[in-house]
């Protein structure tokens, strides 16, 4: 059973995080928690026009919810928002696919080793906890928000 | 190490617990370390329910007909059940809730309600409640509500570094101001079984009330609430092998007959009219409606059951568990408990962090070996702000635990490390 939630990929990214530490300048900020379990993420954002210069974050939690941020930056660090925005809506919806949705590698890259975490409903929100606030300090940055905090679950 | 003696015959126990025989997946055995949250059911307590659907069932209180006369009689029985189990001075102190959080809020609720007669019973600006930073959401909540629906203040005792009430500052603490004191007699997450006689009696100098939360010490060990000398008691039924839906508020009679009603309804009348109604006397002026009729006769039936076995042997048991666990816990490089780290007034739950490895991946490898423990701040968050950790991994334990699914634990824990390693 470990084997499909405990990915080695999953594993490398919690152990040799990518890109992890908060970063300046950025252009949006959102703070998220877990409340369930007390996770919690950090993410801010850079844009350079359309383009995501740079997503950073900080945070703590279980191996789960911090391999996928780690995931997160490597995967849309460099694309454009719209690019970003789609992967994170095929990543949402392999998570929510309780196990029947085929991950597409071509497009989530090392983000296809979660596939086993949907099966384990209590995990589904630990990997889509860093989705969800890049998603909120997206939102911020484009609309030239800047740095606020906010809790959100 | 071996595994030290206990007076329970834990094999014959266990086998009154059907569902500590079940297998989960990978045909692993259920071991069971998740008490604290809720307890299994003995055989005794199922046929009971069943029983009373099946053969007896009525509603109470406003049946003339035979079965509404048995369904009547059971339910009064498990209460006077109740009353010996704590040694109520009086029957008509305990008062059936659905569960330990409504009891809690049904003391706050009223003293913030602002109807009872004496001022004693009524919180206002000015006046103090007092609760300990190691409480169950359910006993921190309501009063910070009553806070502020009355303008009281809302205080707390914090907490020493070993998992303890810090009574240093008692004196100031508790205070001409103070109302009511509010604390837990056994904590759910850090095990800490707290020094009642020392609050109680600086309460007594100020004339404050002390509501006791024994959710977690009533299941586990014998309790006598004229020798604790508190004011209210709250525990709740599925801790303590009876069924969910059914809690209890126990309190002096002097104390819940100067309270004013909580939920207006049936049964807990004396007479209505358009104009204004009065109320029945305790127990029925805080059980408005249906009462949870077969839960209160299944809660009944696990105190026959805890009673048939004996508290006293029930509490050594997890005496021994509890030191058993405590060893093999330090001995596993990387573990930190949090909490008292010895058996000294402390019960059978063992709260700790593992170095470098989330409660919730542990928790995630240990149930994959059908290990069942709790991860997460279990409903008392401020301990968790307070020793600086985001969650614990809690292992709690009950008449059934083995020494060997303290060892299974133990495995488990080294195994986590190697795949974490
Ligand atoms: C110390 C303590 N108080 C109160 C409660 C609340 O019990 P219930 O959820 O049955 O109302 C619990 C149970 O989690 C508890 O451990």
């Amino acid at each position: 059973m470990s084997d499909s939630l405990y990915q080695e990929i999953i594993l490398d990214h919690y152990k040799n995080p990518k890109g992890r530490g908060l970063r300046e300048p950025f252009g949006g900020e959102a703070h998220h928690v877990n409340p369930t379990c007390g996770d919690e993420i950090t993410i801010r954002v850079a844009l350079d026009g359309e383009k995501i210069t740079d997503v950073s974050y900080d945070g703590q939690g279980c191996s789960i919810s911090q391999a996928s941020a780690s995931v997160l930056h490597e995967l849309l660090t460099g694309s454009t928002v719209d690019d970003a925005f789609a992967t994170e809506r095929v990543f949402t919806e392999l998570m929510q696919g309780r196990g029947q949705v085929e991950p597409d590698e071509d497009v989530l890259g090392d983000g296809i080793a979660f596939a086993g975490v949907a099966k384990y409903p209590a995990r589904v929100k630990c990997a889509l906890l860093s989705w969800m606030a890049f998603k909120d300090a997206t939102a911020r940055a484009l609309a030239g928000a800047g740095p606020i905090e906010e809790e959100t679950r | 190490m071996s595994a030290p003696h206990s007076p329970l015959d834990v094999d014959r126990v266990r086998k009154d617990f059907p569902i500590l025989e079940r297998r989960l997946a990978g045909d692993h055995p259920l071991v069971y370390l998740d008490s604290a949250n809720t307890s299994q059911k003995p055989t005794a307590v199922l046929d009971t329910l069943a029983e009373h659907y099946t053969r007896h069932n009525a509603n109470v209180a406003r049946a003339v007909h035979q079965l509404g006369e048995e369904s009547t009689a059971a339910f009064e029985g498990a209460r006077d059940k109740l009353a010996a189990l704590i040694k109520a001075p009086s029957r008509d102190e305990v008062i059936f809730t659905k569960n330990a959080s409504e009891a809690l809020n049904l003391v706050a609720h009223t003293l913030a309600s602002g109807l009872a007669d004496d001022p004693r019973y009524r919180l206002g600006p000015g006046d103090e409640i007092v609760v300990t930073e190691m409480e169950h959401h359910s006993n921190i909540v309501p009063w910070q509500l009553a806070a502020k629906r009355t303008g009281a203040a809302f205080r707390w005792f914090g907490l020493t570094d070993d998992g303890r009430l810090d009574l240093s500052t008692i004196g100031e603490l508790i205070n001409e101001r103070t109302k009511i004191v509010s604390l837990v007699h056994q904590s759910n997450s850090l095990g800490t079984v707290n020094d009642v006689a020392t609050v109680v009696a600086r309460a007594r100098e100020v004339g404050a009330l002390v509501l006791l939360d024994g959710s977690q010490s009533v299941p586990h060990q014998p309790i006598d609430v004229t020798a604790l000398g508190v004011d209210l008691l709250a525990f709740t039924g599925h801790k303590m092998v009876g069924p969910t839906g059914i809690g209890v508020l126990w309190g002096r009679r002097e104390v819940l007959d100067a309270l004013p009603p909580f939920l207006g309804g049936g049964e807990m009348i004396e007479t209505v009219a358009m104009t204004g109604s009065t109320f029945a006397p305790i127990p029925h002026k805080f059980e408005a409606g249906t009462p949870p009729i077969a839960q209160a006769i299944g809660l009944g039936a696990a105190v026959d059951y805890l009673t048939g076995i004996g508290l006293d042997r029930v509490h050594a048991h997890e005496q021994a568990l509890t030191a058993y666990t405590l060893e093999k816990l330090n001995a596993v490089d990387g573990v930190r408990i949090i909490g008292p780290n010895s058996t000294e007034s402390r019960g059978g739950t063992v709260s700790f962090v593992l170095d470098g490895v989330h409660p919730h991946d542990v928790g995630q490898l240990l149930d994959e070996r059908g290990v069942a423990v709790r991860v997460g701040h279990h409903c008392a968050r401020p301990v968790c702000v307070r020793y600086g950790i985001p969650a614990t991994t809690r292992a709690s334990f009950y008449l059934y635990t083995t020494f060997d699914e303290i060892d299974a634990l133990a495995d488990g824990l080294h195994q986590v490390k190697r795949f974490f390693g």
